[in-house]
């Protein structure tokens, strides 16, 4: 490959991102001016959701490492934002720079935990990884209980949130739908790539064998590691997003049952594809509260959880790799049709671009 | 004698009933994970149910009333039964079915079982705590070297070993133990010798389930508020003294489950109240790091 | 050949469990050397590999590849030295490509980082064409390329067994260590295998370790034979030597006669 064509397909990866962010702010303009506050809280969960499964799903699905501990490294993002956006030397920042980093920080502060947790633990296997994850997670719950700098057992409340960037005409719905949609595309975008470029098959490849990895000089500890840091960083993301919108954390929010609401998620929209999890995601966020919450009011009993586990059994027995198993989006047969007639389109526009580029649809995503 | 050396026998006594008690649930997990190689998170629910089946006993047939060794038996019958009739029923409804597919898909499997049972007690009993039976009068029994030795401390301290006295004796004299140990060491070689592996299952499956039951009774017996959450954190220690001990050993799971009751008792004690559920996960932490065999498993080594 | 020694291994032994699986287990591999390595079942063969690629650690003894003592390293970081093994259970990544199979295996000299992959740096399009080519190369001279899109693990049984050995060379190694390669091949699809290893080493200028149960495979490719039983080398030298050599026909004669019988 030259290093012109090279250069081309650079430039011809950086608008998409950009467009479906601004596509996203566009959506949630229309949510706001057409929907309740309470459905604009959902949707704003949504967002967070997907960003916890398919930072889970890297760890799960794609290098096969079991963790149980996920809402651990989301509670260490959401309370570290908190904690920072009460901090004075954050308040003295612009209400649009601080809001759009604080997730990074978040991020940051879940991935070194990440990185604690996962060096030693990584060499475990299977079900004991799963529950030293789970022990971890724990330890992480117990500890924030009892720290008393973020409110132990109470909590934190009046989280600070955005007042919206007025200059730019966006009202505080709007500045934190932006936020979130930011930070998704960042996420998954992130994600997608690495995974879909060769050294992320590296992660593929710990997952199908190991040995065989070792053999063929893959670094499996550090795939791992890296896997765990990574998928960490984003779940603190989540967290802070989730911290930022619902303005209220406690220790309680982060049990096992949360870890076991993102799995649920994976597991329904198939280890191994992102496009599933962004889907189960929409879906776990959007019928609890659709559908279980009204159906509460009428039964006066609370089934999510138990339809929950019924899901979770029943697709281990029936349909265990989920609704999408490994398949992507852009995998599917009338996605191909339908992205070679646009590319066509294109390429009759403007003459001559030749477009041999193996995964325009990887890459563009 | 000196108050601080009695008050440490007192707790030496409370360590002991409560490692027991671990000691009996360790040994449920410890079983079905020396036979399928299958974390059961739902065994903590097993014994959560086991707890309700018998307080549901003990109030219709008004147990309370006509306190005594024969009313705590039936409780334990009753336990037994429900506890078996559960663990079986878990086996072959949602374990067996996947018994060739992925470890990682049983595992899923298994939480979601533990989910299921937990919310599902909770809608059906009520998340409020209940209060269990009280066919046995705690009394001080004797004391010796100043040190109250009471009825129930007694009555767990016995029944729990009678109960791994038996499994023992089920394990190593009877044609069913040899038939789960050779499962546990090469299953699809025993069913080449004929040993009808899914027969042998299911028996774990009971015995696991009903030394669950008797663990919950005693439970019961000692700290009377019953809820449907109660099997989740006593649960996770009791998995925890399996796996110190070396998961799918035997006597590892009794060991382990002493030496943690003790732990807690003594932490509680000399430290702090509220790093009593964070001891059992730093043991976890520990022995999975540093010596994942446990103290009597044997490392496994994977074939190339 | 040269004299210069790529692979050593001074008294390697194993134990598991007090059980010796190899004991003193002695090996000099000079550059392009192709020697047999050939015992009956459990007779340590695969064990030994184990130790050589360091997926065992040995219990005692010392493992110099290129002049480095293996000791302490991890198995990625041995095979990083330019060795390399296939497997005897064939060990591929089932559901990943053909194509994909032998990229991972030519990644670790890739150069783009993680950075470059996420920014889609020219650098990411530049560096994943060439490890593509090369992999699409390698798999056109083992004429696999027209299955490249298919998963690894839909190929027949002998072309998984070739793929294994496409995916070995990928790692671009000096030495590489095949374990039984012909294992449940037919005589005339183990024939070509034997021409092929040939051929590998003589165009990839390769040493080869070949483990083979079966002693007449071995024969016909190999100028050196050693000859393992219990743990222990019972014998070594020439195929001439070995045919003769009343130790071997004794371990075999003990173990499996069709194959004494054929020698």
């Amino acid at each position: 490959m030259t290093d012109q064509h090279a250069r081309g397909l650079f430039l011809r990866s950086m608008p998409s991102p950009f467009l479906v962010t601004a596509a996203l702010i566009l959506l949630g303009l229309v949510i706001e001016n057409s929907t309740n506050a309470y459905t604009q809280d959902v949707v704003l969960w949504i967002f967070t959701n997907i960003i916890l499964a398919a930072s889970l799903n890297l760890v799960s699905g794609f290098t096969g490492q079991f963790s149980l501990g996920h809402a651990g490294f989301m509670a260490v993002g959401a309370y570290l934002s908190a904690w920072c956006s009460f901090r004075p030397e954050f308040q003295a920042l612009p209400d649009l720079l601080r809001f759009t980093l604080l997730p990074a920080i978040g991020g940051l502060g879940a991935a070194i935990a990440g990185y604690i947790v996962g060096l030693p633990s990584l060499r475990l296997r299977g079900d004991y990884l799963a529950i030293v994850t789970l022990g971890f997670g724990e330890i992480i719950r117990v500890t924030l209980l009892n720290t008393e700098a973020v409110g132990g057992a109470r909590g934190l409340n009046r989280i600070p949130a955005t007042e919206g960037w007025l200059e730019m005409g966006l009202s505080p719905y709007l500045a934190q739908f932006s936020i979130a949609s930011f930070w998704t595309v960042v996420t998954i975008t992130t994600l997608w790539r690495i995974v879909h470029s060769q050294k992320g098959r590296i992660f593929l490849s710990v997952r199908e064998d190991e040995i065989a990895a070792e053999a063929m000089g893959v670094n499996v500890t550090q795939a791992k590691v890296r896997a765990f840091v990574i998928s960490a960083f984003f779940a603190g993301v989540g967290g802070s997003l989730f911290a930022h919108s619902v303005k209220y954390l406690s220790p309680a929010t982060f049990s096992f049952t949360k870890s076991v609401d993102i799995i649920i998620m994976i597991v329904l929209g198939g280890m191994g594809s992102f496009t599933g999890s962004v889907i189960a995601a929409i879906f776990i966020t959007l019928v609890p509260e659709f559908v279980l919450r009204p159906l509460q009011e009428i039964t006066k009993v609370d089934l999510r959880m138990v339809i929950y586990s019924l899901i979770l059994i029943l697709f281990m027995i029936m349909r265990p790799t989920g609704l999408l198993g490994t398949r992507e989006w852009s995998d599917f047969a009338w996605v191909k049709k339908l992205m070679r007639a646009i590319s066509q389109l294109l390429k009759r526009g403007s003459d001559g671009d030749s477009s041999s580029s193996t995964s325009p649809s990887g890459a563009s995503r | 004698m000196e108050a601080s050396q009695q008050e440490f026998l007192q707790h030496l006594l409370n360590g002991v009933t409560l490692g027991s008690i671990y000691a009996l649930i360790a040994l449920g997990y410890t079983m079905v994970y020396g036979i399928l190689q299958l974390i059961n998170f739902a065994h903590s629910e097993v014994y959560m149910m086991g707890a309700f089946a018998a307080y549901y006993t003990g109030r219709s047939l008004n147990l309370d009333q006509s306190p005594g060794v024969l009313s705590f038996i039936i409780l334990l019958v009753a336990a037994i039964v429900a506890c078996s009739v559960l663990g079986l029923t878990i086996e072959r409804l949602a374990y067996r079915p996947l018994r060739k597919a992925p470890k990682l898909n049983i595992l899923i499997t298994a939480i979601g079982v533990s989910l299921l049972l937990q919310y599902s007690a909770q809608i059906i009993f009520g998340a409020e705590p209940k209060l269990f039976p009280e066919v046995l009068a705690d009394r001080t029994l004797f004391t010796v070297a100043e040190v109250e030795v009471r009825t129930l401390d007694i009555t767990i301290f016995l029944v729990g070993t009678l109960a791994m006295g038996g499994l023992h004796f089920l394990i190593h004299h009877t044609r069913l133990g040899m038939a789960m140990r050779a499962v546990s060491v090469n299953g699809p070689v025993a069913s080449l010798m004929g040993i009808n592996v899914d027969r042998i299952i299911m028996w774990t499956f009971v015995v696991g389930s009903s030394l669950a039951a008797v663990g919950s009774v005693l439970v019961g017996l000692k700290y009377p508020k019953i809820d449907p959450l109660m099997g989740m954190l006593i649960g996770i220690k009791a998995f925890v003294a399996a796996v110190l001990g070396g998961i799918g050993s035997l006597p590892g799971a009794m060991l382990g489950g002493i030496f943690l009751g003790l732990s807690e008792e003594m932490v509680v004690a000399y430290l702090s109240s509220t790093y009593r559920d964070a001891l059992a996960f730093g043991i976890l932490i520990v022995v999975l790091l540093f010596r994942p065999a446990g103290l009597m498993g044997t490392p496994v080594r994977e074939k190339v | 050949m040269s004299d210069e020694i790529l692979l050593e291994a001074k008294k390697v032994g194993m134990e598991f469990g007090g059980l010796k699986a190899v004991d003193a287990f002695d090996l000099q591999l000079r550059r392009g050397e192709l020697v047999g390595l050939i015992g009956p079942n459990g007779a340590g063969k695969t064990t030994c590999f184990n130790c050589l690629t360091g997926v065992y650690k040995p219990t005692s003894g010392e493992v110099i590849i290129r002049g480095v003592n293996t000791r302490g390293l991890k198995t990625h970081e041995v095979s990083r030295l330019g060795m390399t093994r296939t497997f005897q259970n064939i060990r591929l990544f089932k559901e990943l490509s053909v194509l994909d199979n032998v990229i991972i295996a030519g990644l670790q000299h890739a150069r783009q980082s993680v950075l470059d992959d996420v920014l889609r740096h020219p650098r990411h399009y530049v560096e994943e064409a060439r490890t593509r080519e090369r992999a699409l190369e390698l798999l056109r001279i083992f004429n696999l390329e027209g299955k490249a899109d298919l998963p690894s693990s839909s190929l027949p049984y002998g072309e998984q067994r070739r793929l294994e050995i496409v995916r070995a060379l990928a790692t671009e190694p000096r030495v590489i260590l095949l374990d039984e390669p012909a294992a449940g091949m037919n005589d005339k699809e183990t024939e070509d295998l034997m021409h092929l290893i040939a051929q590998i080493r003589r165009d990839f200028r390769l040493t080869v370790l070949l483990i083979e149960h079966d002693m007449r495979l071995v024969m016909g490719i190999c100028e050196r034979i050693i000859v393992l039983d219990h743990g222990c080398i019972i014998a070594q030298g020439t195929p001439a030597q070995i045919k003769c050599d009343p130790a071997v026909i004794a371990a075999y004669l003990g173990v499996d006669e069709k194959t004494t019988e054929a020698t």
